[in-house]
């Protein structure tokens, strides 16, 4: 049986992972490591919909399985976008992108 | 029992989380969040999402994680000096996640019967097992028909035109993935 006591830990936990994810994006410069920690918290938030099907039914677990393409699709897009970007500047260091800084 | 276990991994999952925002290494980076996706998929199966879990570890651990690996190795970032913000972005990291953990751990507190009490239109009817219906029947369904199968009736039924869209978006995600990583077009 799920043990649907678990309802609030994991929650919790969810909360610090995506706060973890959150203080990832903020504090790193590498573009690769910040893409990481934005799945990261796609996989926090995924953690909440699992606890929260217990009680409301199979809708929560297939949002997660759309939640899943999209991140697929997020990081293949995303990691092509990276691929250009070194090609041009010969870095992935963020602070080396600053042409919208005027 | 399942909430010890559930306390090792969640443990788990919050020191490779933080070791993942940490590392100087990419590569080193990765592998903690790995072991972050490990940690996750097996609390999932602890709650009762055994489909999820399976696939937590084939497509994020198994192709996402793959991919990124990829990347690193290919623009060859192994050895990366620190890349940390200054003082002050980290002061401001610190401020903004305290004040969203202050706001997002109050769900800790959470039980079924107090969301429940919370959603309920009167408080005569806040009995989480009527308030939730749902939950229990689809674990019914779920016993009935296996987990695949619990899983796949409401996808294809309720949920078929999300689904059919997502198709569109894969697509568009591979063209894009391919016009951009292309040396000239």
């Amino acid at each position: 049986m799920p043990a649907t006591s678990l309802l609030g830990p994991s929650l919790g936990l969810s909360a610090i992972l995506f706060s973890l994810g959150v203080a990832g994006v903020l504090l790193r410069r590498n573009a690769i490591v910040l893409f990481m920690c934005i799945e990261l918290m796609l996989n926090a938030v995924n953690l909440s919909f699992i606890a929260l099907a217990q009680l409301h039914g199979a809708g929560g677990h297939i949002m997660v399985l759309f939640v899943m393409t999209v991140a697929a699709a997020e990081a293949a897009v995303g990691l092509a976008i990276i691929l250009a970007i070194f090609r041009l500047r010969q870095s992935v260091d963020l602070k080396q992108i600053n042409l919208l800084q005027g | 029992m399942t909430a010890f276990v559930f306390w090792v991994f969640a443990a788990a999952a919050v020191l490779g989380a933080t070791l993942c925002i940490l590392h100087r290494n990419p590569v080193a980076s990765a592998m903690w969040l790995m072991f972050t996706m490990f940690s996750l998929a097996a609390i999932f199966f602890l709650l009762g999402a055994e489909l999820i879990g399976i696939l937590q570890i084939l497509v994020y651990v198994g192709a996402i994680m793959v991919v990124f690996l990829f990347v690193i190795m290919l623009l060859n970032l192994t050895r990366a000096s620190s890349d940390l913000r200054g003082p002050r972005t980290v002061g401001a990291t610190v401020v903004i996640i305290g004040l969203l953990l202050i706001e997002l751990l109050a769900l800790w507190r959470y039980t079924p019967r107090r969301l429940a009490a919370d959603l309920a239109r009167s408080p005569m009817l806040s009995d989480p097992a009527t308030v939730f219906a749902a939950g229990e029947l689809s674990r019914q369904e779920t016993a009935a028909r296996g987990v695949v199968g619990g899983l796949a009736g409401p996808l294809f039924q309720v949920y078929l035109v999300p689904f059919e869209i997502t198709s569109v978006l894969l697509l568009t995600a591979l063209v894009g993935a391919v016009v951009l990583a292309k040396r000239r077009i």
